[in-house]
């Protein structure tokens, strides 16, 4: 373990130093971790692959800002989440406002969930579906902090120190994402059996 | 229906499908090909490229203030200010000469 941060931190250093071949091993290393994470964010495989390789490229400009207190992983994940973050708000305009409608699994998974709630498996396709396209209809912060705090199950500091945001703010964008969100479901609610 | 259920589940679902993390074929062969294609970062560059844009918009508010200052007409009662700013400035001079006479 020691001997792998030490080569980490070399590599570091032989690419701060110029050498940019060093970097190769570090984007080999991370590149599966942020591709899960830029997939939260974005559907399309090109898209994904945009997020991804403007996080490399970040990286390798502000490696320098990169003091080793803290592991490479670390910091890379921070530049990860406010590139997707980046990349949700510039593509605020694309997303979809209105609840387009529902598929015939997703109506059926609803239909079992209002007669019996139980029934509706969380395991089923038809309800990743929805919850992704639900998501997508969701604010930028509100998307970000529900990704974070709800599906990563991460703290409130840990996400204030990933989005760079205070912990007050923090809490109160999951307040509003969660109220959002409530919105959101209560209006396919209202559609659809009202 | 239980919206908050509702949200429950479906946030259990999301948990239950994480994103792959599959990394497209040479993936960091591109990447390491944008880093050697991409210029430094120049950060005198970025400050010189800062400071043009705000030389900009105070040229343009200058300009705003002048075009404005010379189409308002003046008041009919209003001070010049230059003689204002003057008198004041003299005030002690001529309150002294006011007592030497």
């Amino acid at each position: 373990m020691r001997a792998m941060e030490r080569t980490e931190a070399e590599l570091i250093a032989a690419a701060l130093k110029g050498d940019a071949a060093s970097f190769e091993p570090l984007v080999e290393k991370y590149s599966p971790r942020v591709f899960a994470t830029a997939r939260r964010y974005a559907r399309r495989e090109s898209e994904v692959e945009d997020i991804v390789q403007e996080v490399w490229l970040k990286a390798y400009q502000k490696l320098s800002s990169f003091r080793g207190d803290a592991p490479f992983e670390h910091w890379l994940m921070r530049l990860a989440v406010r590139t997707c973050y980046d990349f949700l708000r510039s593509h605020q305009r694309n997303r979809e406002t209105t609840f387009s409608e529902l598929t015939e699994p997703e109506e059926d998974w609803l239909e079992r969930f209002v007669r019996q709630p139980d029934s509706a498996s969380e395991h089923a396709s038809a309800a990743k579906q929805l919850i992704e396209r639900l998501m997508e209809q969701l604010s930028p912060p509100a998307r970000l902090i529900i990704t974070l705090l709800e599906i990563e199950d991460r703290s409130v500091k840990e996400i204030s120190r990933l989005t760079g945001w205070s912990v007050p703010l923090v809490k109160v964008r999951a307040f509003r994402a969660r109220a959002e969100m409530r919105k959101l479901l209560a209006k396919i609610a209202k559609d659809k059996y009202l | 229906m239980n919206i908050d259920e509702l949200r429950k589940k479906l946030i259990a679902a999301a948990r239950l499908n994480p994103p792959q993390d599959r990394v497209p074929f040479a993936f960091s062969t591109r990447v390491m090909a944008c880093i050697a294609s991409a210029p430094a970062l120049d950060e005198w560059a970025l400050w010189a490229r800062a400071l043009w844009r705000s030389a900009g918009a105070c040229l343009t508010l200058a300009l705003f203030l002048g075009v404005f200052s010379l189409l308002t007409p003046p008041a009919a009662d209003s001070v010049d200010l230059s003689q204002a700013f003057e008198r004041t400035m003299l005030a002690a001079v001529d309150l002294e000469n006011d007592y030497a006479r």
